[in-house]
């Protein structure tokens, strides 16, 4: 059985190794060329004769891609707090309580996962500007959540839902009211399904293009995505800034995938598989 | 248990049923202010016409009838199902067979690579569109390539040739949504009793015979999840196409989502754009209905 399955094994690792190339190669490529000095032509995957970080401060200041990153953290801070805490209370209510018609809100919400920016964007830019919240991060900020809030609800509520009756029961019969059950026993136990909740959320809101590209028309305002899209639109021949802006622009994420990957995979399976 | 007859008349005269719903109000009023409301104001504008400054025209279902003649918007439909291929097709059909072929084991080793596989679906969109017109580009990778094994004649610069753009755009999504099938079917296959695989063996069944009477009823869910989730994205690929060709060369790989943009925003036609992104949410809803019914009844 052992010596079967030892030549399968190593072409599993062969083919493994050739998938993973695929997906590394194009990464490798624009990190390649972001380090070659500005202005030389670059040619697809050259190592550079020297190593130039030029083009990073060149890109951070100059570009702009330092504001970019901050509007971008702007915008996560205010979405990632306020959709964990709405979807934890609304999740608790759906998954522990016997709510009447709380089967048809939860459905409501759920029904709600497949709906694309294309088709609240036309309207919500109106609308938002009629109320003074177009170049507004705070136009940005309830729209996303919104957006996000029919998978956070469902993570939630799924979390909920699994936890043990008898703890919520036991809680009742103490005399412990709906909101120190869920503040006392049921949030410290939800500390895990919160963090991937709010990595996943975290991600969403940073790779949003589209919603911010309509709402926030003052490009000095761009999130790192729309700032990306409109620079290379503008400098498309400038590569080794252009790749180095790519970069920064993917860095923070990369970042907490890095730490993180373990949460970032099971929410991105699990989430998938039980939306 | 002698407790509790004292605490529950307590307990039930204190709680409404529907005192719960504090707790879900909050998020069920953001949720529909900013986003069912808005979903069900782009219906209301798809019957009209309208500029966006002046007062609107009543149509009806005018803006739904062009959506049917105008040749770009049909053209953006059409293009939008080639990407589907692309982007849903054959990733699955890639990670149906690496399934096959590395489903049998676990190998130790495998966090490695699951974390490369799912570097693409991580990163923004618009950043993995940049890098790839870049790499498809006159100096890029792929001339590269083919200058490489001697190929001079085929490079181009792909995303600006009439016959390849399309595809171009359609094998970044192969390239970004392979990863996640993989990773989803693998994953699935991992739940599968190995007592299962052992009975087949001792069957007698090969491989190909494992992989069609074991593995592939065992994975319906994902399968249909897959489809899912790689259909909508490929309906719904406004970044990637934003920012490779913005609809370019001519109308060749112009999308729905594209297509809701400019003519909301730089053409004045926001009715049209709002009809256009009525039919775009209920092709994509329909779709995950479908599958998912499909996939349950069968189970």
């Amino acid at each position: 059985m052992n010596t079967a399955t030892r030549a399968e094994r190593w072409s599993g690792y062969a083919l493994l190794t050739v998938m993973a190339i695929a997906v590394v190669i194009p990464f490798l490529s624009v990190f390649l060329a972001s380090l070659q000095p500005a202005g030389t032509p670059v040619v697809g995957l050259t190592w550079p004769q020297r190593w130039s970080w030029d083009n990073y401060a060149q890109a951070w200041s100059v570009a702009g891609f330092s504001d970019l990153i901050r509007h971008s953290l702007t915008i996560a801070a205010g979405v990632v707090p306020a959709s964990l805490v709405l979807s934890a209370l609304a999740g608790y209510a759906l998954g522990t309580m016997r709510l009447p018609g709380g089967n048809a809100v939860a459905a409501f919400f759920i029904a709600g996962l497949t709906i694309p920016v294309e088709l609240i964007v036309v309207p919500l830019y109106f609308d938002l500007r009629g109320l003074g919240l177009t170049n507004s991060y705070l136009g940005v900020i309830l729209v996303e959540i919104a957006l996000f809030m029919p998978f956070s609800v469902f993570w939630m509520r799924t979390h909920f839902r699994s936890t043990p009756v008898s703890l919520v029961e036991a809680a009742r019969i103490d005399g412990a009211s709906s909101a120190t059950i869920l503040l006392r026993i049921l949030l410290p136990l939800a500390r895990p399904s919160l963090m991937t909740l709010g990595l996943l959320v975290f991600m969403w809101s940073w790779n949003q293009f589209l919603l911010v590209l309509v709402l926030i028309q003052d490009t000095t305002k761009h999130t790192a995505p729309a700032g990306l899209g409109f620079f290379v639109g503008q400098n498309s021949t400038d590569v080794p800034t252009l790749a180095a802006g790519t970069i920064i622009v993917m860095l923070p994420i990369l970042i907490l995938f890095v730490i993180f990957q373990r949460s970032f995979i099971a929410g991105l399976l699990q989430g998938a598989m039980k939306g | 248990m002698r407790g509790r007859p004292q605490v529950q008349p307590v307990s039930s005269r204190r709680r409404s049923p529907y005192r719960g719903y504090v707790y879900v109000l909050p998020a069920l009023a953001v949720y529909l202010t900013f986003a069912v409301l808005p979903a069900l104001h782009t219906a209301y504008l798809s019957l009209f016409e309208w500029d966006g400054v002046t007062l609107g025209d009543w149509v009806g279902l005018g803006n739904y009838q062009e959506i049917l003649q105008h040749p770009v918007l049909r053209r953006s439909v059409f293009n939008a199902l080639v990407l589907v291929v692309f982007f849903s097709f054959v990733p699955i059909v890639l990670g149906l067979a690496m399934t096959g072929l590395l489903g049998r084991h676990r190998r130790p080793g495998m966090g490695a690579y699951r974390f490369l596989f799912m570097l693409p679906q991580v990163v923004p969109l618009v950043a993995v569109g940049v890098t790839w017109r870049w790499l498809y580009g006159d100096d890029g990778l792929v001339n590269q390539a083919f200058r490489v094994v001697g190929l001079d004649g085929v490079t181009r610069a792909w995303l600006g040739d009439f016959g390849a753009a399309l595809i171009a755009v359609g094998l970044v999504g192969t390239w970004v949504l392979s990863g996640l099938c993989m990773m989803l079917f693998l994953s699935g296959v991992h739940k599968v009793d190995p007592s299962l695989y052992e009975a087949a063996r001792i069957d007698g069944a090969g491989p190909a015979r494992e992989f069609v009477s074991v593995t592939l009823p065992h994975l319906r869910g994902e399968l249909a999840v897959a489809l899912t989730v790689t259909t909508v994205a490929a309906l719904a690929s406004f970044d990637l196409v934003y920012v490779t060709t913005n609809g370019g060369p001519g109308e060749q790989t112009t999308v729905p989502g594209l297509l809701v943009y400019r003519l909301a925003f730089s053409e004045g036609e926001v009715g049209l754009a709002a009809a256009l992104a009525v039919v775009l949410g209920c092709v994509m809803l329909a779709i995950v209905y479908l599958v998912n019914r499909l996939s349950r009844s069968q189970s």
